[in-house]
């Protein structure tokens, strides 16, 4: 019996060393100007 | 540090550090919450007696599962110990770049809502349209303080800025004849109550901007409470058809319908899905932040309300999704797998760093909702940043930057929250707004919580 189902996520800590390139739009925690908050921000980063 | 929640029937264990999402059953769930505590015989035991009326939990099969938590946490998916916080030091001396303005262009508007952060005397200045001069040297200061980064973001903002229009499309002109010359790629956002929308208006920014966003509060009725003209005439049946209208020609590209939702509507889940019947699917709504003494505010009383709206919003979402007439909603759009790394994370919006307002009269300042707050003004256009105290302060102000937050399962995905409504809540950016922390992290367990339920669908 499979007790754990484990969804596939970004390992935020291997994003230590592939991270920071600074491309991403930047957020807004409320939608009034631009359009995204921190968790749903595309990374822009082709080498992620 | 690992957060734990049931909701819609499914068991969800966040592993906060490593940004790891696990559903689980009844028994994993109380292994994960004693592992810590207790040895593995003793969780044996005690789970072996909890579940003695369920065959299926036997000693094998709790100690099997006990060996997929160990191997979760070796492989650092489960108990990961939080190693980041000297990045968020570092985050002093980095050097940033400005990749983001908002332009406020027209201090003025034709509407009169009462809940605006920007109605009229709450810019504590004079209305006022910003000039093409104004405009195009804000651009400018904007691709010299770029650096290397290639899309840059631009909000035309107000008040109401098609009050504006003129210059709001001159602007745009202007920066694409600047694109090739400096590697650079814009993207404009227009916000608008929709009072001025044309076929013009309609034409021009579906082609140029990159996003819109359509100020609509949902039910007529709640509408047209707090979004009235200057004679106190609702707007709702102004605006609707207009809307629609644009949205119909948008060709796909994004746009958000996004309203305010105040003590008058804590229900606020019946204004979403007005929006939704009105055939938009890309919405937003957002609780009022304003002060405790305004009628609009929402109130202790209101919060169990919101918090529930909160979860009925979910599973209405995901049954829409099902019946083949989902929406998206913006508090609830998460990014498992490609979403921000952890440098933007714990940085969060960037405000008067990366992203910074610029009044009609081109005074710089942290975001669009500091504006007209003297002490936080950072500098001009013309003479960049001079308030480089204020800057550090944002420029530091982050995941890692309170006490509050630091036991908070939810600081990877608030990044500290939103500077604004710390101020307004504390008097300080570094304080923190509780009541919004408490809906924040409810939004952000139902986002993950649809996640696990379209996982388990697929
Ligand atoms: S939800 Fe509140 S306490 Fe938690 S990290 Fe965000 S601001 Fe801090
Ligand atoms: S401080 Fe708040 S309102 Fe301002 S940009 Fe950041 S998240 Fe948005």
């Amino acid at each position: 019996m499979k007790h754990i189902k484990t969804l596939e996520t970004r390992d935020l800590n291997k994003s230590v060393k592939t991270g920071g390139c600074g491309e991403c739009q930047t957020s807004c925690q409320s939608a009034c100007k631009t359009s995204c908050g921190v968790a749903n921000q595309p990374c822009e980063n082709p080498n992620k | 540090m690992v957060h734990q929640y049931r909701l819609n029937g499914y068991n969800i264990v966040l592993d906060t550090c490593s940004g790891s999402v696990h559903v689980v059953d009844d028994a994993a769930y109380d292994i994960i919450a004693l592992y810590k505590e207790r040895s593995e015989d003793e969780i044996v035991s005690e789970l072996l007696q909890k579940y003695r009326d369920c065959p299926d939990v036997t000693e094998e099969e709790l100690r099997g599962c006990i060996a997929d938590v160990r191997e979760l946490e070796a492989a650092k998916k489960l108990f990961t110990p939080d190693t980041f916080e000297p990045l968020a030091f570092d985050f002093k001396n980095r050097s940033t770049v400005v990749k983001a303005l908002c332009l406020h262009v027209a201090h003025t508007c034709n509407l009169n809502c009462s809940y605006c952060f920007a109605s009229q005397g709450k810019y504590h200045g004079d209305r006022a349209l910003m000039s093409y001069e104004v405009g195009k040297q804000a651009l400018d200061f904007l691709i010299e303080n770029s650096g290397t980064r290639v899309n840059l973001e631009v909000d035309f903002f107000g008040g109401e800025p098609l009050m504006n229009w003129d210059v709001v499309k001159k602007l745009v002109a202007y920066a694409r004849t600047q694109e090739k010359t400096h590697n650079k790629k814009f993207r404009f956002t227009l916000t608008t109550n929709g009072m001025l929308l044309d076929d013009d208006v309609i034409e021009f920014a579906n082609r140029e901007m990159y996003n819109v966003v359509l100020s609509l509060d949902g039910r007529k009725e709640i509408h047209d409470r707090l979004r009235v003209d200057y004679a106190g005439n609702g707007s709702y049946d102004r605006i609707v058809p207009k809307f629609k209208k644009l949205v119909d020609s948008r060709g796909g590209k994004g746009y958000y319908i996004r309203g305010t939702f105040t003590h008058a509507n804590p229900d606020f889940t019946k204004d979403v899905f007005h929006m939704a019947d009105l055939g938009f699917d890309q919405l937003s709504m957002e609780p009022v932040v304003c002060a405790p003494s305004d009628p609009a505010a929402l109130t202790k009383e209101d919060l169990p309300v919101v918090l529930e709206q909160y979860e009925i919003l979910a599973k209405e979402m995901l049954k829409r999704e099902k019946e083949g007439r989902g929406f998206t909603f913006y508090h609830y759009m998460i990014d498992l797998t490609g979403g921000p790394c952890i440098y933007k994370r714990i940085s969060g919006c960037g405000s008067g760093t990366e992203y910074m307002a610029v009044t009609p009269w081109g005074d710089l300042y942290p975001c669009h909702q500091f504006v007209g707050e003297e002490a936080y003004k950072l500098g001009d256009i013309w003479h960049g940043v001079v308030n480089t105290a204020v800057r550090d302060e944002f420029k530091t102000c982050n995941a890692y930057a309170r006490p509050e937050c630091a036991d908070c399962w939810a600081k990877l995905y608030c990044s500290g929250g939103c500077a604004a409504n710390a101020y307004h809540a504390s008097g300080s950016i570094r304080g923190v707004y509780e009541y919004g922390c408490e809906l924040f992290r409810k939004r952000i367990e139902c986002a993950i919580m649809i996640k696990a339920a379209q996982a388990e669908q697929a």
